[in-house]
């Protein structure tokens, strides 16, 4: 069992969860990701790190309740425990390979989307520590819903936000602030955008115009996580491509996104059938399996 | 002398009924019914049974002992050479193997090996003494990596030698294969699996979940840091293959791996799991093996018409004569010598059927099956709302690619001699993880045969 430390609101509908999880908080790196399970009858939900302290042991996740499983994680409170948080999972970012001269110089762009913003930040606290320069665009629906803000200020060069009621900084999309950046005259040498998948598609058709290289970190669905069972599979460039394995960063400009949003509607009939499930838990009826062993 | 009756039937879940259930297809014998079973052996001389069992279990010395009324007897026969008889009078298949070379077997029937093996594993576990005989550690540690059968039988017995023995497995549950890939009606989880594990850990060997070697810890951190003398790798052939035909990322197309871990390893087919599974009305599963008839047996249980699709003929079935017999009764339609080339969709992207080619065999490839070859003109339609591959699996290659010096072969596989040793000192593997996808006693056998190259290994480097 993993215990949880601390658990915070960030946003309606958005909690940060510091987990003590040793082994995984000595091995994570920027870009990877854990699977979760919160009980016995759980799904194994993929979340990408959104920090990770390997002194004190803990990885600390930011999860939206969007369906019966983040809303059964979200539900639990400090001094409760996941039953399995399993990780680090897929590659690391890019640059956490690089040497030192090969990052030198080089100016990063993250854009992240709404709950996407946190698995941002290990990734630009990285690069901050290792003297990397690294500008951050926050997008979110308005000024209530963003977060990461203070934490990401303290490890960016510059933060940009953009709400869609301009309650907050920029009115508008990230694209759109995006593109107002570079006609300021700011430059980049990569673009790493994390997010709702359809915020990905259009960053990097936008960053395509100007051929700024683009990493997005994908959200697929996913059984193991490990490369057993392929249901994360997505085209990259044309070729099929595990999500688990052999991401989650990708190319942006290769990610057949379509596919990728239509893939990620696989299951919905049946998340909708477990939503009532659940409803009928939450009015008193217990989860049993595993209780006969 | 031996009994001439005929072979004892074993009694079954009517086939109607159990494509509704996940229930055991297979009761198995009773005592009285093991016992006469057993009076058919004729106890051979020259036993063929034995030299055609991977692990050479004593074939009729325990069957001699069941006849005699002695199932413990029975059962401390079948534990000098293997350790999960539950699990592989369940699962072996022992047409091509023991009862295929029974004497009884060129005339008539064989003797009902399998059965009477499963016999004895189920009357061991319900007999089990509390504690096992409790033996004298001798200070050294191993870890065994993977909670499969290789790593389980690898683990019991180093643990029997006085090995301190932790496995470490990725998933949440243990034992690999046994609980993602092979479903509850053809291997009980509750009660056999988890009891088998339970033995296993009685010897005193602990199992750590959530852990993937290679991310979570590594090798080098495991030999360097956490001490252990010995590595063994028993991580199996968990990668599923896709045919690389167009349509093949359409909705509903699913690997048999997919499709297996969310009915097994999740439950999902039970209301109290939150782990969906998308089995619309018509399933077509491509592939011949044990898995494929896992997939669709799984399929039909979950309400669906269900189709096997093999690109040879009914000869050339992987899959256990069993399954294939049982498959059959439970009303899968089979469509031999057919071969999916395109997976069809829905302008939305779902599945809407496959178009498939017939095949005709040819001449036998360097496997000695005849191989097919596709016969001109000959594609039509079958209409489906999901596809399963079932096309086999290779190995992760995660443990070779964070691993320095452990060498694998072209497909993946580790490289590993007779005796289980790898490329890298202090590294040892076996069952699927060295041979790609195989069966569940080979992979015992190499965990066990692994089990004794360690010893030798740990005593010679600590004589030294």
């Amino acid at each position: 069992m993993f215990p949880i430390l601390e658990k915070r609101c960030l946003a309606p509908g958005i909690w940060l969860m510091k987990v003590g999880a040793p082994r995984v908080a000595r091995a994570a790196l920027p870009g990877q990701f854990v699977i979760v399970r919160a009980d016995e009858c759980g799904e194994r939900v993929p979340l990408t790190i959104a920090d990770f302290d390997a002194e004190a042991g803990s990885v600390t996740i930011v999860t939206q309740t969007i369906g019966v499983s983040t809303r059964k994680i979200c539900a639990l409170e400090v001094g409760d425990a996941l039953a399995d948080f399993a990780g680090p999972l897929g590659h690391p970012s890019e640059f956490v390979r690089m040497s030192p001269e090969e990052l030198r110089g080089r100016r990063y762009l993250f854009i992240g989307g709404g709950v996407g913003t946190a698995p941002v930040y290990p990734q630009v606290k990285w690069l901050h520590e290792h003297g990397v320069g690294a500008d951050v665009i926050i997008g979110a629906k308005n000024k209530e819903m963003l977060i990461y803000t203070d934490e990401m200020r303290a490890v960016a060069e510059h933060l940009y936000i953009a709400t869609d009621d301009g309650s907050e900084g920029f009115k508008g999309l990230v694209t759109q602030l995006f593109e107002q950046l570079i006609a300021q005259g700011c430059r980049y040498d990569e673009c790493v955008a994390i997010g709702p998948m359809i915020m990905m598609k259009f960053v990097a058709l936008t960053t395509a115009k100007y051929a700024l290289k683009t990493t997005v970190s994908l959200n697929a669905l996913m059984v193991d996580g490990t490369g057993m069972c392929g249901a994360c599979r997505v085209s990259v460039g044309g070729r099929t491509r595990f999500t688990c394995v052999d991401g989650p960063e990708f190319d942006a400009h290769q990610v057949d996104f379509d596919e990728a949003m239509r893939r990620q509607g696989m299951y919905r009939t049946q998340e909708q059938r477990a939503a009532a499930i659940a409803a009928e838990r939450a009015a008193g009826h217990q989860c049993r399996i595993g209780l006969d062993k | 002398m031996a009994n001439k009756i005929p072979r004892v039937p074993v009694r079954e879940q009517d086939p109607a009924r159990r494509a509704t259930n996940f229930e055991e297809v297979c009761f198995g014998y009773n005592l009285d019914e093991a016992t006469l079973e057993a009076s058919r052996c004729l106890n051979c001389k020259n036993p063929r049974c034995v030299a055609a069992c991977p692990v050479g279990v004593r074939i009729p010395e325990f069957i001699a002992a069941l006849h005699r009324g002695d199932p413990a007897g029975a059962a401390a026969v079948i534990a000098r050479d293997s350790s999960l008889p539950s699990v592989c009078g369940r699962v072996c298949p022992q047409e091509t193997q023991c009862e295929g070379a029974c004497i009884l077997g060129i005339k008539g029937e064989p003797v009902a090996i399998g059965k009477l093996e499963r016999f004895v594993g189920d009357w061991k576990l319900a007999h089990s003494s509390a504690a096992a005989e409790p033996v004298a550690r001798n200070g050294r540690r191993v870890a065994v990596i993977g909670s499969g059968p290789a790593g389980l039988a690898c683990a019991s017995d180093l643990a029997k030698m006085g090995y301190g023995v932790k496995i470490f497995e990725a998933l949440h549950k243990v034992g690999g294969v046994l609980v993602y890939g092979i479903p509850e009606f053809r291997l009980p989880k509750e009660t056999i699996v988890a009891r088998e594990i339970d033995e296993v850990r009685r010897l005193g060997v602990e199992i750590e979940t959530d852990v993937i070697v290679g991310r979570t810890v590594t090798i080098d951190s495991l030999l360097d840091e956490e001490g252990y003398d010995a590595v063994f790798i028993g991580s199996g052939a968990g990668l599923p293959r896709f045919m690389g035909i167009p349509g093949e990322n359409l909705n509903g197309v699913v690997s048999a791996n997919e499709f297996l871990t969310r009915a097994n390893l999740m439950r999902a087919y039970d209301e109290e799991s939150d782990t969906p599974i998308y089995v619309g009305r018509s399933v077509v599963v491509v592939g011949g093996g044990n898995v494929a008839m896992d997939a669709v047996r799984t399929a039909r249980r979950l309400g669906a018409e269900a189709t096997i699709v093999y690109r040879r003929g009914e000869a050339e079935l992987p899959a256990r004569a069993e399954e294939v017999h049982h498959a059959k009764e439970e009303g899968i339609r089979f469509r031999m010598l057919t071969n999916p080339v395109e997976v069809l969709g829905t302008d939305d992207g779902w599945v809407r059927g496959v178009r498939c080619v017939e095949m005709e065999l040819g001449e036998p490839d360097a496997s000695g099956r005849r191989s097919p070859v596709v016969k001109a003109g000959s594609e039509f339609e079958i209409g489906c709302d999901v596809v399963i591959m079932a096309l086999g699996t290779s190995p992760n290659p995660l443990l070779a690619a964070t691993t320095a010096g452990l060498e694998t072969d072209r497909r993946g596989c580790i490289t590993a001699d007779a005796a289980g040793v790898t490329s890298r000192e202090g590294v040892f593997a076996g069952g699927d993880a060295v041979t790609g996808a195989a069966t569940v006693i080979l992979a015992m056998g190499a965990g066990r045969t692994a089990a004794k190259a360690i010893d030798e290994y740990v005593r010679r480097k600590f004589a030294e």
